[in-house]
């Protein structure tokens, strides 16, 4: 980067203030100006134009121009082929069977580790310090969890030391080290772990939230009754939180149904360990398939709409109750 | 997208979950602490195992990224004792050395700085706005129109890319070429079409959150800002904005730390080059072509990280609340 870079990065940005403000300041000053009959109506537009214009351009008319692509070929005119392939292809067919996998293993592994750990830690010593080494990963860009990840399982041949730390221990106890992001079907579960390691800090701190919520009276009640502590966890805890669980695990099953960045950044797709989102990278942006790219953009939408509809409703109805 | 409103999050109370914790542990008497300590010495031993589980990779590669290259290469982490070594190397290689074949994270820094920047305003004012239009000014149609955005939450990225990139080609592009005619030190990619698309996939969570925290202040004072005469413009600045700064920082903290960890806008809007591509996209780029070049991957990815990680330490309770509440995003 030379100097000469630098200086056009930070005019680009100074300009990309001074225009925004301008636009603001100017969008602002015409709103106070607007002439006095129906001013409310300018006031409206002054304030919602600029929201829903982003809008408009960068979601609702994207998203009926891929649901047109989807079925359309490349001269345009009207097909199924998109679909027929996604659903005839092998490869394509193993990459909806990974994010079934996917979509299966990590909500409830996660969930589980993630309500095992709030659980234990509740109302110990050090509780602060505990949340915090599970939550960091969260703040680690996916993209570096992948690299931390890959050094994990570096693969080293012959008789040199392994670097990997799972080839480590895996030749210490006597085995061979293992290929293990080129080795299928271990591959993919490889990577969901890297998305389990992500998710069950935020399941974590929801379900503890919601541990603390739970009225301790009813815990002493149990108690009472000479219940022991996983009778108590059983028949108070996890219906006092059911409502966070379902939050949780409706969250990370639409994170997990988009995952992207991890497969990417470790295997690219290849050794069978793609998912629909990296294909749908991968045929769109890669193959120049814009059909086959759309096909696949549209079954992820499927595939995630009924489980947005569903936590909306959960939380509708948690908010009637109160 | 999903929506995860933080009112209804049982964390989003007042106090961040982790103080609450602890203030509950000092409310207890000594003896019940004491003897709860000594029932649970499985739980804690589990959960003890768990919490090194998750540290070990991250350790790993944090030490790893002061090795010199060679011992990287020959030996495991873990053997630091009998292996010692400590340099800096790495770190000057990946940002300072100008050879060809060094990643020259440098400008991608810049970028991801200049990036974040105006990926998290745009969208912040903008939302601000029309959260508070939504909120305060009476319209027909108002919640028909406000459900509509929120429904757009579940449009997955996915969907916009191919369309959003014809339309930049269309419309952004001769702009583009024509302010790099008129000021020529301004490259021909440049940072809008990713500023853009940031601000316009973050718009319907912001709105959302922004709208469920500007409708509850109080009627009573808007009203009587009108009542004085105050036009919507006044009443945006002088009451709402200042009102509203605790859900505008959770919601930029998170708008922050969601740009600069990503990767797909970026692939599909930067152009790659070094003119305009985040340090994620470089990362990822590095892992293909340079995929066993340890010593720099392990440098690298630990400056990537280390940004988020200071912003995570440091304003933890809204990072924690901003998170939550947007955690479905993309």
């Amino acid at each position: 980067m030379t100097t000469g870079d630098l200086l056009g990065k930070i005019l680009q940005v100074v300009m990309g203030l001074a225009i925004f403000a301008a636009i603001i300041g100017l969008l602002i000053f015409f709103i106070d100006k607007a002439p006095k009959r129906g001013r409310d109506y300018w006031q409206l537009a002054g304030f919602l134009t600029p929201a829903l214009l982003f809008l408009a351009v960068g979601l609702v008319y994207p998203a009926i121009r891929t649901s047109i692509l989807a079925f359309q070929d490349s001269g345009g005119a009207f097909t199924m082929d998109n679909f027929i392939w996604t659903f005839t292809q092998p490869t394509a067919i193993r990459t909806l069977i990974n994010t079934i996998i996917w979509v299966l293993l990590v909500p409830t592994i996660s969930t589980a580790i993630g309500l095992a750990y709030a659980v234990f830690i509740d109302k110990s010593r050090g509780e602060k310090y505990y949340k915090v080494i599970l939550f960091m990963p969260i703040a680690i860009s996916f993209v570096g969890a992948g690299i931390i990840w890959r050094f994990v399982y570096e693969y080293r041949s012959g008789e040199r030391d392994q670097i990997g730390l799972l080839n480590a221990l895996v030749v210490t106890f006597g085995g061979e080290p293992v290929q293990w992001l080129q080795t299928d079907p271990i591959n993919t579960f490889l990577l969901i772990v890297v998305m389990i390691w992500i998710q069950t800090g935020f399941a974590m701190v929801l379900l503890s939230a919601a541990i603390k919520g739970v009225p301790t009276e009813q815990i002493e009640a149990a108690q009472l009754d000479g219940t022991n502590a996983w009778q108590r966890f059983l028949n108070v805890t996890i219906p006092g939180i059911r409502g966070a669980l379902v939050v949780v695990v409706t969250t990370i099953s639409i994170a997990t149904l988009k995952v992207f960045d991890i497969v990417r950044t470790m295997t690219a797709g290849n050794f069978n360990t793609s998912v629909i989102a990296n294909e749908m990278y991968t045929q769109a942006f890669r193959a120049s398939e814009i059909g086959r790219g759309s096909a696949l953009a549209l079954i992820l939408f499927l595939l995630v709409m009924p489980i947005v509809i569903y936590n909306v409703n959960v939380l509708r109805k948690q908010r009637e109750i109160r | 997208m999903s929506s995860v409103a933080p009112a209804d999050l049982p964390v989003s109370k007042d106090k961040g979950s982790l103080e609450a914790a602890e203030e509950a542990e000092y409310g207890r008497p000594k003896t019940a602490r004491v003897k709860k300590r000594l029932t649970s010495r499985t739980a804690t031993i589990v959960s003890l195992i768990i919490a090194v589980l998750w540290t070990i990779p991250t350790f790993g590669l944090f030490i790893s990224s002061f090795r010199p290259a060679e011992l990287i290469r020959t030996t495991g982490w873990w053997t630091i004792f009998q292996n010692p070594g400590f340099t800096f190397d790495n770190y000057a290689e990946v940002l300072l050395s100008p050879s060809a074949s060094s990643p020259q994270l440098g400008a991608y820094i810049v970028n991801s700085i200049a990036i974040t920047l105006l990926g998290t305003l745009i969208p912040l004012v903008l939302a601000t706005m029309a959260a508070y239009a939504f909120a305060w000014i009476k319209f027909r149609g108002a919640n028909a129109l406000f459900i509509f955005v929120f429904a757009l939450q579940i449009v997955p990225l996915q969907m916009a890319l191919v369309p959003l990139l014809q339309t930049f080609s269309i419309w952004l592009r001769p702009m583009q070429a024509w302010l790099h005619d008129v000021v020529p030190i301004i490259p021909e990619q440049n940072y809008a079409p990713v500023w853009l698309a940031h601000a316009m996939f973050a718009m319907p969570l912001a709105i959302f959150l922004l709208h469920n925290f500007i409708s509850e202040i109080p009627g009573d004072v808007i009203e009587a800002a009108r009542v004085d005469g105050a036009t919507h413009g006044q009443i945006f600045f002088r009451i709402v904005l200042p009102l509203a700064t605790p859900a505008i920082a959770s919601f930029a903290i998170f708008q922050f730390i969601w740009v600069w960890n990503d990767l797909l806008v970026a692939l599909i809007f930067s152009g790659g080059t070094q003119d305009v591509a985040p340090l994620t996209q470089r990362l990822a780029e590095l892992t293909g072509t340079r995929g066993q070049a340890w010593e720099l991957l392990t440098a690298g990815a630990f400056i990537s990280i280390v940004i988020p990680l200071i912003v995570f330490f440091s304003l933890q309770r809204y990072f924690v609340r901003g998170l939550l509440a947007g955690a479905t995003k993309g």
